[in-house]
């Protein structure tokens, strides 16, 4: 009969992934950068609100994106109309952005362009609720959206994300009136876990509530 | 759906300790700790684990999970609770948010067992 031995290891399974976390967060450090992790559902308004946050502050900073949320290059596409570099990661079949995915796009956006240039990267996660949350890409604020026609109930069925997020974003609040939807229940249901969480509601159509997300970023550069 | 990465993560964290032993060991199990304040989910993991070890130095080895439940501490009250996960996350009796949660973020590997 032979003996079983024990080795005790107790080592954190995102170990790997949060080491490249941090070393992503100090490329950025070095080049002065900023940079923000966006997520959410798929269709909560990522990309829209990408495009109306391009158009009011590319005149006056320096952004790039890095956009996960594509299975086509459509979104890419659309960013790109704002004269800024969008650098389009390969996600394949993922579920989420992991940070050596996201390694890989800081190396380009060094390599193309002069980075000590830019003051803030938009990193556009791929759309979920779920996987995001536990997977740091190097960010300095994550930022989740949750859009009315979602429900009041998300934050609680997803507690990660909406416990993770620094500013919670309730997009589509045009169709608010059109719908069941108590947007102080919403708020309510984030900060039984989330108390400080910034939370803005906006309208990327209407551009309703667009003012105060705008400098909100001003004040994390 | 992460689950994959997960456990690749899980192999490759044991394949370190595995490589750094001075004779290859038999490891027959695996301990591993996931919380239920996660995003995973330990049926998927286990699923995974099965397939992504086959062929593999890990391929007769089974994995142990242990889930442990979300407990938070209320300050106000001076006591631990545990949030009804999907519904409730506040205290119970004075509703201060969530704010220091003392168990069910845990996601590691915590032993192997080996011959």
């Amino acid at each position: 009969m032979h003996q079983t031995f024990d080795a005790a290891l107790e080592i954190n399974l995102l170990h790997a992934n949060q080491a490249g976390a941090e070393e992503n967060r100090r490329h950025f450090e070095d080049w002065g950068i900023t940079c923000f992790n966006i997520m959410s559902s798929p269709g909560a308004g990522k990309t829209v609100l990408l495009e109306r946050t391009l158009e009011a502050l590319s005149p006056k900073l320096k952004i790039a994106v890095i956009e996960g949320d594509m299975t086509t290059e459509l979104d890419a596409e659309r960013l790109r109309q704002y004269h800024v570099p969008v650098i389009a990661i390969n996600t394949g079949r993922s579920c989420h952005l992991d940070s050596k995915m996201v390694s890989g796009g800081i190396h380009r956006l060094a390599h193309e362009y002069n980075p000590s240039e830019f003051d803030l990267v938009l990193v556009e996660n791929v759309g979920n609720l779920v996987c995001p949350a536990e997977f740091e890409v190097g960010e300095h604020q994550k930022v989740a959206l949750l859009s009315v026609t979602e429900g009041e109930d998300k934050p609680l069925k997803y507690p990660v994300m909406f416990q993770e997020a620094d500013c919670l974003l309730i997009t589509k609040i045009d169709l608010a009136p059109y719908l069941d939807i108590d947007l102080q229940r919403i708020e309510d249901n984030v900060r039984q876990m989330n108390p400080n969480v910034t939370i803005i509601p906006v309208s990327a159509k209407t551009k309703v509530g667009l003012e105060d997300w705008l400098a909100w970023i001003e004040k994390q550069l | 759906m992460h689950e994959t990465d997960m456990t690749k993560a899980l192999i490759m964290t044991v394949r370190d300790w595995y490589e750094s032993q001075p004779e290859q060991p038999q490891i027959q199990t695996i301990h591993l700790i996931v919380g239920q304040f996660t995003c995973v989910e330990p049926a998927s993991l286990q699923f995974a684990f099965e397939v992504q070890t086959r062929n593999s130095f890990l391929e007769n080895a089974a994995l142990a999970i242990q889930e442990t439940p979300l407990i938070a501490f209320c300050h106000p009250c001076q006591k631990e609770y545990h949030p009804q996960m999907g519904q409730q996350y506040a205290c119970p009796d004075c509703q201060n948010p969530m704010e220091d949660i003392r168990s069910g973020r845990e996601l590691k590997v915590d032993r192997i067992e080996y011959a």
